[in-house]
Order: C-alpha cells, then sequence, then structure tokens
C-alpha cells in the first residue's frame, strides 16, 4: 500500500485541507471491497452517480464511491485541485469558480443521474470534455495524479500535484477515458486554468461547409478562440481573453453578431434543443481527424470539425481515420482497431489480473 | 555474449554498413549526455525505415538480445546507455519529414528529425513545434516522445504529451501499433499517453504526428531583480494566481546571476539575490495587458523591474539565461546538473533549505530553473579531482531530491529517470507501485528485451549510481544553449 508522502512537510500558506478520518477509512473500504471482491472472483461495477450509465453499464456488483467525496487539496496559485472521485462535479466547478478558475476540460454534467450529474471520478473516468476540447486540452492533458485502486485490491498513487513527472510511466494519464477497467479511482489531481477576463461569443450565418472552412482558416492564426459550433445554418465562436483581445480579433474575424453564451454548456451536457428533439432516437458522436471532414448540415458539429454530433444510427461512411461512438442506441464494436485492442487487453490484465473491475465495459 | 551469426542476422536485415562491431567505429556511442556513465555496445544497428526497425527487433527476439534505442543520446539520465550484450539501435538515418499537412495544421516525422528542424520546417507557413528543449538542435523528436520532454515554453503551451497527437511503434513482439493519429480522440485506452515518456522500455518509436501551432505574433520580457529569495518565490506565485499564464517564467539566484553576468554581460544586476525573467507573448492586445499588470505585481513583490524595449534587449536578457550553464564552467571544474519539480509556492522554502544542505555538504549550488513549473534544476559545483567530492555531489544530490519527494514533488520533471534516478526512484514509490509498473511493461515486453534495467528499478535491487558530471569546463554537447 502506498505511504502517505509529504505529509511531515509544513505546508505552505492558502494550501486548505480537508482529510477527515471518516474519508481515509472510506477509501480503506472501497480497497477492501475490491481485494475481496478478488478473493470471492466476484466482479464489482464502480458507480458514482451514474449520470453516464447510458454509455453502458459496468456490469458486476454494484459499487458505489460517493461516501468517498471532497476537495482534499485546493491551491489556487498552484492551479492544481485534488478532489476524492465521489465529488460532485458541480462541487468542483464551483470552488474552482469561486477563485476565478476553470477545469479545463469543462466535463459535461448529463441530468438523468441518480443523486446528482455526475462526480468527479466518473468525469475523469469517462474523459468526455467539453467545447473548449481542441484549445484547453482533454481531461488526459489536466492530469497530475490520481490515486487508485487495482484489481489486486492495491492503494497505489502516481503522478502528483506537480507540472512536470516523468518518474514511472504516465498512468494518471492512461487513466483518463479507462472506464474504471484498470483501477478505481480514489481521488485525482488536475491542473486547472485561469477563467479569462472576458468571453463573448458570436454567430455567423453559413453552411457547413463555410463554417468548415472559416474554422481552419482561423486555425492558422493566433486568434484567442475556445470554441466553435455549427448546427442549423450557423456558426457559433466563442473568445476568450483580455477585452482589448477579443475586440480585437472580433474585428479582424468580421463578426458582426453577438449571441448568446448559454449554447455551449447546453451543448456540452445535451440539454440543446438538437439534443432534446431527438432525445427518444439514436445519438452517435463521430471522432473526424483533423485533415478530414464530416460535413452535414443536420449535425451539430464542434471542435474545429473534429467532433460531430448526429440523431441517428452510425452512418456506414465515415471518412478515413473517424470513429463513432454511440451515446444512445445500439452500441457498435468498441475499442481500439486491431492490434491496439490486443495491447490494450494486456495492459487491462495487468493492473486487474483476474477481472475484477467493471465487467461489463468491453475492451 | 550474443554469437557471430546473430550479428550475420543483424546484419542481413540492414542497409550496407548499416551494423557496426568495430571497437572503435562504436566508441562515440558509448554514452549518452550523462557522460559519467559508459558502456561498449557489443553492436550498433542503424536502420534506415520502421521495416529495417521491425527486422531487427525480429532478429533480437529471436535470440533474445536486449536492445536499447537511441535517438540523438543527448538524454541527461543515461537512458540510452548500450549495454555490452546488446544491440544499440540507433535512429539517427530516420530524419525524414514526412509530411507537413497546413489543413490539420501537423507535420509527421520520423524519429531521428531533431526538435528544432520541425520548427525551422514549418516556419515560413507562420506555424511552429511549441516544446523547446534546450537541446533543440540536437535531441531527436523520438527522444523527445521517449522522455516527455519539457521546454522554457512549456508553461503555457505544455510539454511533449501536450503535442503529439499521433505515433506508431514497433514492438519486441513484431507488431506495428498505430495510436492516436490526426485526431483528438482515440478509441478504447489511451496508449498514446502512456507510450510518452516511456524511455524506450516499451517499443520503437519509428513515426511522430505533432501539433503545429501558430507563431505567436509579439513577445515580450520582462526582468524583475529581487533582493529576497521569499519575495522572488512569491512573486511566481502571484503572478499566477492572477490568471497570467506567461510563456515563460524563469529563475536565477545569485551564484548564477553572477556566473552569467561575468560570461554573457546580459546587464542584470549583479547584487540581487534572484531574478526573474517572465516571457509574456500572443496577440498584441492581449500580451500588453498582461505585461502591464505583470509589472505590477513584480514591483508590489519588492522587485525592481525592467521591460525590454525592442528584439535586441529581450534577446540580450534571454542570453544571460541561457549562459548560465556554460558558465558554471568558471566557478568549478564540475557540476552535476539535478531536475526535482516541487510546488511552485514551496519554492523558497526549497531553495532555502537545498542552501542548508549546501553549506552542510560543503559544496557550492547554483540554481537556474523553470521557475512557473516548480521545475528545479540545480547545479552541484565540485572537482573531481579533490578526493571525496564527487561522492559528496552525488550524496549532496541525493538529499536534494529527498527535500523534493518530501515538499510533494517528483525526482524528475523532464530529464527521466534512466539508470541515474533508479535509487530516487524507490524513494518515491512503493514496491506494490514499482511492482504496477513492472506489470505495465510486461504487456509490452513480456521477456523484458526493451532497455532492461532502465527507468524502474527491480525491487530487489535499488542501488544503481550515477551522475551528469561535466569535467574541466568540457560539457557533452558544448554548442547547445544550456537550460
Ligand atoms: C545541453 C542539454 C540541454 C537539455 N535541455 C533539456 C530541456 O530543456 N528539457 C528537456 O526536457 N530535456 C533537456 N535535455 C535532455 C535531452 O535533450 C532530452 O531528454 C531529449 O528528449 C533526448 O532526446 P534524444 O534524441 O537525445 O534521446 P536519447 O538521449 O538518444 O534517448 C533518450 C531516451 O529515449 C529513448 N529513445 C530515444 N529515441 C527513441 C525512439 N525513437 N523510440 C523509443 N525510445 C527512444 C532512449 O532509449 C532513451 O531512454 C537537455 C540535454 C542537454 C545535453
Amino acid at each position: 500500500m502506498g505511504e502517505p508522502r509529504g505529509d511531515a512537510w509544513p505546508r505552505p500558506d492558502g494550501l486548505r485541507l480537508a482529510v477527515g478520518t471518516l474519508a481515509v477509512d472510506e477509501a480503506e473500504a472501497l480497497r477492501a471491497a475490491v481485494a475481496e471482491a478478488r478473493r470471492i472472483r466476484r466482479p464489482l461495477g464502480m458507480v458514482g452517480h451514474a449520470s453516464k450509465a447510458f454509455l453502458g453499464g459496468p456490469g458486476g456488483e454494484p459499487l458505489s464511491t460517493l461516501g468517498h467525496r471532497g476537495i482534499v487539496d485546493y491551491r489556487p496559485e498552484e492551479l492544481t485541485l485534488t478532489a476524492r472521485a465521489g465529488t460532485p462535479l458541480a462541487e468542483v466547478a464551483h470552488a474552482v469558480a469561486e477563485n476565478g478558475q476553470i477545469l479545463p476540460f469543462d466535463p459535461p454534467r448529463f441530468a438523468g443521474g441518480v443523486g446528482g450529474e455526475g462526480t468527479f471520478g466518473g468525469a475523469i473516468a469517462c474523459g468526455l470534455a467539453g467545447p473548449a476540447r481542441p484549445w484547453r486540452g482533454g481531461v488526459r492533458d489536466a492530469m497530475l495524479g490520481v490515486e487508485i485502486v487495482n484489481g489486486l485490491g492495491e492503494r497505489l498513487r502516481f503522478g502528483g500535484t506537480v507540472m512536470k513527472n516523468v518518474a514511472g510511466y504516465d498512468v494518471s494519464r492512461l487513466m483518463a477515458g479507462a472506464r474504471g477497467t484498470l483501477g478505481l479511482i480514489l481521488s485525482a489531481s488536475v491542473r486547472l486554468q485561469p477563467a479569462p477576463a472576458v468571453e463573448k461569443t458570436y454567430r455567423l450565418e453559413c453552411d457547413a461547409e463555410q463554417a468548415d472552412a472559416n474554422c481552419r482558416r482561423w486555425a492558422r492564426l493566433p486568434l484567442p478562440i475556445t470554441g466553435t459550433c455549427f448546427l442549423a445554418g450557423a456558426l457559433r465562436v466563442r473568445l476568450s481573453g483580455s477585452s482589448q483581445a477579443v475586440a480585437v480579433a472580433r474585428a479582424e474575424m468580421a463578426l458582426a453578431t453577438e449571441d448568446d453564451p448559454a449554447v455551449w454548456e447546453e451543448v456540452r451536457d445535451h440539454r440543446h434543443a438538437f439534443f432534446l428533439e431527438s432525445a427518444a432516437g439514436p445519438l452517435t458522436r463521430v471522432s473526424v481527424p483533423r485533415n478530414r471532414r464530416f460535413l452535414r448540415e443536420d449535425a451539430l458539429i464542434e471542435w474545429n470539425g473534429c467532433q460531430a454530433w448526429l440523431s441517428e444510427s452510425p452512418p456506414d461512411e465515415l471518412p478515413e481515420g473517424a470513429f463513432a461512438t454511440v451515446f444512445r442506441g445500439e452500441p457498435v464494436g468498441a475499442a481500439g482497431a486491431g492490434n491496439t485492442a490486443d495491447y490494450a487487453r494486456r495492459l487491462r490484465r495487468a493492473f486487474d489480473p483476474d477481472g475484477v473491475l467493471n465487467p461489463g465495459i468491453a475492451s | 555474449m550474443p554469437k557471430p551469426h546473430v550479428l550475420r542476422r543483424l546484419a542481413a536485415c540492414l542497409s550496407p554498413g548499416g551494423l557496426i562491431t568495430d571497437a572503435h567505429a562504436v566508441r562515440p556511442f558509448e554514452t549518452d549526455g550523462l557522460t559519467a556513465i559508459r558502456e561498449r555496445p557489443w553492436a550498433v544497428a542503424l536502420p534506415e525505415t520502421a521495416g529495417q526497425v521491425r527486422a531487427v527487433l525480429g532478429v533480437c527476439r529471436d535470440e533474445g538480445v536486449p536492445v536499447v534505442t537511441r535517438g540523438a543520446g543527448t538524454g541527461l539520465s543515461g537512458g540510452a546507455r548500450p549495454r555490452r550484450d546488446g544491440v544499440l539501435l540507433t535512429l539517427s538515418k530516420m530524419r525524414r519529414v514526412k509530411e507537413v499537412d497546413l489543413d490539420a495544421c501537423t507535420a509527421t516525422l520520423e524519429p531521428g528529425v531533431t526538435n528544432l528542424a520541425i520548427s525551422e520546417a514549418v516556419r515560413e507557413h507562420g506555424l511552429h513545434y511549441a516544446p523547446d528543449p534546450s537541446s533543440q538542435i540536437a535531441c531527436s523528436i523520438g527522444g523527445n516522445v521517449a522522455e516527455n520532454a519539457g521546454g522554457v515554453h512549456c508553461l503555457k503551451y505544455g510539454l511533449t504529451v501536450h503535442n503529439v497527437l499521433g505515433l506508431r511503434v514497433q514492438t519486441i513482439a513484431g507488431d506495428e501499433l498505430v495510436l492516436g493519429g490526426k485526431g483528438l480522440e482515440q478509441p478504447g485506452l489511451d496508449l498514446l499517453a502512456v507510450m510518452i515518456g516511456s524511455e524506450g522500455m516499451l517499443g520503437v518509436i519509428t513515426e511522430v504526428t505533432v501539433k503545429l501551432l501558430p507563431l505567436p505574433p509579439v513577445k515580450r520580457v520582462l526582468l524583475a531583480a529581487f533582493g529576497d529569495l521569499q519575495a522572488a518565490g512569491d512573486a511566481v506565485s502571484a503572478i499566477i494566481a492572477a490568471g497570467i499564464v506567461p510563456a515563460g517564467l524563469e529563475m536565477m539566484d545569485n551564484p548564477a546571476i553572477r556566473a552569467a553576468e561575468d560570461f554573457a554581460a546580459a546587464g542584470y544586476p549583479r547584487d540581487a539575490t534572484a531574478v526573474l525573467l517572465c516571457e509574456l507573448d500572443g496577440p498584441k492586445a492581449q500580451v500588453e495587458t498582461d505585461t502591464e499588470r505583470v509589472r505590477q505585481l513584480l514591483e508590489t513583490g519588492g522587485a525592481a523591474v525592467r521591460v525590454a524595449r525592442d528584439e535586441a534587449e529581450r534577446e540580450r536578457l534571454w542570453k544571460g539565461r541561457k549562459s548560465a550553464f556554460p558558465a558554471m564552467g568558471r566557478l568549478a571544474p564540475d557540476y552535476y546538473c539535478m531536475d526535482g519539480t516541487i510546488p511552485r509556492s514551496a519554492l523558497a522554502q526549497v531553495l532555502g533549505d537545498i542552501a542548508e544542505l549546501s553549506a552542510e555538504h560543503g559544496l557550492r549550488v547554483a540554481n537556474v530553473f523553470h521557475a512557473g513549473d516548480g521545475n528545479l534544476h540545480p547545479l552541484i559545483l565540485f572537482d573531481a579531482n579533490e578526493p571525496g567530492e564527487a561522492d559528496r555531489a552525488r550524496a549532496l544530490g541525493d538529499a536534494i531530491l529527498r527535500l523534493c519527494v518530501r515538499a510533494g514533488g517528483t525526482v524528475t520533471g523532464e530529464h527521466g529517470v534512466g539508470v541515474e534516478k533508479l535509487d530516487a526512484m524507490c524513494e518515491q514509490f512503493s514496491a506494490a507501485e514499482l511492482d504496477q509498473f513492472h506489470r505495465l511493461k510486461a504487456a509490452f515486453d513480456p521477456r523484458g528485451l526493451m532497455n532492461p534495467g532502465k527507468a524502474v528499478p527491480s525491487l530487489a535491487r535499488c542501488s544503481e549510481l550515477g551522475g551528469m558530471r561535466v569535467h574541466a569546463g568540457k560539457l557533452p554537447f558544448p554548442h547547445l544553449e544550456r537550460f
């Protein structure tokens, strides 16, 4: 078991520490649950708020992380935050917003969960990112450290809270998007970013083709863009920075019409009309390489064209290198292509040799 | 010792002249940037294509021969140290820029392309590759990926891991893994992330696709002189807490300032306890706002501040920083470069503790480092010709790394573990954690033929030692800028 490290060190000012004995016991209880599951060979399925259960359930005997909650360490002047897995995302977002900071990956908060709209641990395990993904990075880009319980029932720590760390393999980033198949995330440390002074949303009427051409032209220029979203004959663009920088960029890009900034959260959380109108039917995400185009007037296209949403099942034809993920509807074959999947399976066995963690998630 | 027929098989995999076994000819390959550690390789293989790499790996797998991959050999932790019973797979002949894709803003490279060559290849398009280790004129992109290299500008633009979109990797089993590509997401586990920083332990990287960013239109540099370490450390935190992300934020202490000033006449105040160099870049309007705010923060923090008026002054201020390492050669015959990272807010405390340790061990230490990331590079000055000094330097280095771990930091921020920091790894990780690392490696390399004995110490033996020693001002790679 990992020894607590650094505890003897005098804490610098401004550190907020909230280690309760109860929470410590909760981590130990989670560890013991995994160890016991391994002993009796009865797999576990880790759940937070189950807000992303539609992506496919974890299978196994449910094990809730909700008891293990709370922000352990938040240092605004370090731009780092460590929180336990069961902490509601809303609580984390609120804490950082109070200090003028943001979670750079801006994870979605889906309604329909049990007891909340997503936990911190769940957000990391699922690895989903919001509208600023191409500019502020995804979950993996913000990861600094994790504490996990592996399939052997061992508590392990990797990484830490510092910005640069190349000691050992980068297990922290590997946890992002692994959907709990490599370990139960007890807590995680992430890098934050300062919130911009000003954030403005503009709207440009155009078709999908013109929207794409604009996005690609802008990507080659040093502009303070932090979001693009094409939908129903209009491209929305978000600019962030100092008020002067945003004003200058707006003029340069000839963005005349200001629009409602609510669109970004609505799209992120699938509360936008595009997602609600088709709520009964299938929903597919298409991930598109930067050198390919997936342009359709009836799609919602974000991330400079790298992510498209369709209110239908995955199309038969996708651009080369693109892949589809089913968010609602009949799942398609998951995981990577060919031999990559073989290595992914071996890696999973390296963390969970007896297959006790999230058996329902294919690899 | 492997047999002659293996050499014949290896040679058959390569182009004529692609296999070097002559004792004299392999000498340049005996060491990387950590010159204190040397070993003669049994054979040096110089493949020209990914196919040749795969063929060499196949022979090594069949014959049970260890493989050490080498890029440009600028690594500072002995990661590319050869083995007497192994093949040194050197990728310096694979240096083609395969593609610059202006539509996607990506470049696809063979592993031996130097870091700087990427930015040079795309500058005419107003683009650049952001991570800029100071070894950038020599180090290879494959080596950057294997070490997750950083640079002066990674505070704002991220490390190698944030700027690489795709890799092709050859495994010892004979598979070619295509990880990532030109997209942002990939299905399944993020094998791309785990390959970056894996120090040649999991496979051989034969192709890298990187992200290209627009060149910043404006750059501005501020120089702040402090009379007090605590104030300088606090100023770093104050800038970050104010929501400003400088392109670079570097600190030097007094011994480093004096040495650099003597060497480069950059115009640093010789009597300052510490100086901070802060570079801001981006669109003009943003840079102007930020420069004014940083100036105020620094002045409030008690610093005397100067803003470079023009490009020439900006370059002069940077020249002082870049000269700091070669300048050390004038202070002592040898130095040992450390690479720990700590939380920024602990900077003043740790620097104070390093000063105490320095006095205790009777050796001077100069500090020149990436303050914005909390990445320390303490330089321990010594004279290897004085009996016992080299050992004392090593002991002081170990004590400094322990300090970093205790401050909540890590034993290596960007130079990697290699063979140099195997002991320190035992300090930072529990037995169960090290075991998990070994199992992770085995998923890619079950027989342990890839770079054996590096990066992760065996549980039984945590005792290899080494050091980057620079003798009589003779640096490895003397033509490189030092950070
Ligand atoms: C003067 C000087 C300044 C430096 N400044 C910095 C700095 O600012 N920031 C920084 O991060 N580092 C710095 N370094 C360290 C070094 O340059 C980097 O670690 C660099 O990334 C190493 O690249 P290389 O091609 O020389 O790799 P090598 O030294 O050849 O190899 C390093 C490691 O990578 C592995 N490897 C190399 N290529 C491959 C491949 N294609 N596939 C798989 N594994 C591979 C090797 O096995 C080895 O473990 C500096 C070094 C010097 C000498």
